[in-house]
């Protein structure tokens, strides 16, 4: 199952921030835990997450440093600022809102169907 | 066999196709560049070889285009091409931001050189004359041996370089003129134009035999008269709220601002243009060629309808005083024009329709000037060779003898008879026969009029 792009773009944000909640972390990490988490079914396209990121950056929701890889490359890494815990929070709570909303409805619906045998 | 490309390489020319996207910077790409290898090496754990890995990778990031319109949507400044100026500008390289410290001490040079004279009591306001004859010489040097640094002119270069300007500081010194008269007001207008043809010889790094390189001297001069009138018009603005404000608690700035801004800041400008068009040669669209592009049509409408007019009334164009002089800046004009259309201009393109009109353009405009000056030469014993006559009439049959070639190599191009680099060549040619003249001017106007 893909999920439509749409749901994807929305739910990226709040991902992202809830990942950085757990700490300082950088773009290819971020990526596999979505993976991870998603159990794979939350597929983006790998670029993406860096404007993304640098979106988030500029609102003041995380902070970036340059640090090195394990291998002694350069790397960006995204950590979650005051600003950010905030906004998480709130994303959090408009979430559960269409979650439990969804939820409701989805009982309703089940009842409504057609039944199958 | 040929060996596949290394990685190294692969990765490389991945990094010079986002570097390619306006909207994509170094410190992005170097971002992408470390998720790259990352990715890579976790697919190389899994069994995939270095190809199967970077293709794998790539396709991952995304395509080019829109990873790049994604990053546009976040940078949409980036899409404006921005001039960063080295000053102050962590990443700058120290070349920029030496250059940028010697453009700005040059221009301070400058602005300290045009107040030395009041020391020894030569005053702005009573030295007129004196000033006027000799601000180019304040500057122009500071100009050339910017320049000289810039492109590394040899010292027997720079020797050689330094004559001119002697020349003219001696002309200037020592010609006995005469306050207000033509031939002191004649070096006066020829004397920057000799330095400056002069300093060319500086901004083409010696090379000024070389017409590519004149084209580019071209450019330069159009681009930083742009410049300068720009900023010409932001100190206008300056001073005037100089006045302003100093005027609303009861002062009176005027002193201040005519004796020390406006001279100082006339020649500083002339420097920080110059390092303005420098920097951003490569960043910016060049205006001059927008410029000849947005009025060619409307002076090539203006002269048709002029001359139709003129026909038509029956009308003959009064001389009086001043008129050479006008129509010598109507050809210098449509030079202008004609010359930074070539220089903006790809040579191997066919003609179009612009071309066409640029011919109009030439053509209208040497049928202008033919009436005016038929209208002088007939009338010229009247009036007997002055100073400034002459080298009004002298000036305009310089600039006839050059549009009416390029009247003629044009119409061959159009007519498909003959290349456009004809046309470009030609004018770069010419560029000396300018400096000759008024290098005559300077030097020979003078003993020959009686420094009247």
């Amino acid at each position: 199952m893909d999920i439509s792009k749409d749901l994807v773009a929305a739910s990226a944000t709040p991902l992202v921030l809830a990942i950085l909640s757990k700490g300082e972390s950088y773009g290819y990490a971020i990526l596999k835990r979505v993976s991870l988490l998603s159990g794979g079914k939350l597929k983006w396209t790998d670029g993406m997450l860096y404007p993304l990121l640098h979106r988030l950056e500029r609102n003041g929701y995380v902070e970036a440093t340059w640090g090195n890889s394990e291998t002694g490359r350069k790397r960006k890494y995204y950590r979650l600022t005051e600003n950010g815990k905030r906004e998480l929070v709130l994303q959090q709570e408009q979430w559960q809102v269409v979650d439990s909303t969804l939820r409701g409805i989805w009982c309703v619906a089940a009842d409504l169907a057609p039944q199958t045998v | 066999m040929e060996s596949p490309p290394n990685l190294e390489e692969r990765i490389g020319e991945w990094r010079s196709y986002m570097l390619g996207r306006q909207a994509v910077h170094q410190a992005d790409i170097e971002e992408l560049e470390d998720h790259l290898r990352t990715q890579m090496k976790a697919l190389g754990e899994c069994g995939l070889d270095e190809d199967e890995a970077f293709l794998v990778s790539v396709k991952r990031l995304g395509d080019l285009d829109s990873l790049s319109r994604e990053f546009a949507r976040e940078y949409s400044e980036r899409l404006w091409k921005q001039l960063v100026l080295p000053m102050g500008q962590g990443e700058a390289s120290a070349d920029g931001t030496w250059e940028a410290r010697l453009a700005v001490g040059l221009a301070i040079a400058a602005a300290v050189a045009i107040k030395v004279p009041e020391l020894f009591g030569v005053s702005v306001d009573e030295s007129y004359g004196f000033y006027l004859r000799n601000f180019s010489l304040f500057v122009m040097p500071f100009l050339a041996g910017y320049f000289a640094w810039k492109r590394r002119l040899e010292r027997m270069v720079c020797g050689w370089l330094a004559l001119p300007f002697l020349a003219g500081g001696l002309i200037v010194s020592f010609y006995p003129f005469n306050p207000g008269g033509h031939t002191d007001v004649l070096v006066a207008i020829h004397l920057p134009i000799v330095l400056w043809l002069a300093m060319g010889i500086a901004y083409t790094g010696g090379k000024w035999r070389n017409h590519k390189q004149r084209m580019n001297f071209v450019r330069f001069s159009g681009e930083w008269f742009i410049y300068y009138t720009l900023i010409a018009c932001g100190g206008g603005v300056l001073m005037a709220f100089a006045l302003f404000i100093f005027g609303a608690i009861g002062l009176d700035a005027f002193p201040l601002v005519s004796e020390w801004v406006l001279p100082c800041g006339m020649v500083g400008a002339v420097l920080i243009s110059a390092w303005l068009v420098e920097a951003k040669q490569n960043i910016i669209e060049n205006m001059a060629p927008v410029l000849t592009r947005l009025f060619t049509p409307l002076f090539t409408v203006l002269l048709l309808v002029f001359l139709i007019t003129m026909l038509w009334t029956k009308s003959v164009i009064r001389v009086e005083r001043e008129v050479l002089i006008g129509f010598d800046l109507l050809l210098v004009l449509v030079l202008g024009l004609l010359l930074y259309s070539i220089s903006a201009r790809d040579a191997k393109a066919p003609p179009d329709a612009f071309d066409g009109l640029q011919l109009l353009l030439v053509v209208s405009a040497l049928f202008v000037d033919a009436f005016a000056l038929w209208a002088i030469v007939a009338r010229i014993s009247e009036f007997g060779f002055t100073p400034n006559r002459t080298a009004a009439l002298a000036e305009n049959l310089i600039l006839l003898v050059n549009l009416g070639w390029s009247a003629v190599l044009y119409t061959r191009f159009v007519a498909k008879r003959g290349p456009f680099s004809s046309l470009e060549r030609w004018q770069t040619t010419y560029g000396p026969v300018y400096a000759v003249w008024a290098w005559i001017v300077v030097a020979v106007f003078p003993i020959l009029f009686h420094y009247r």
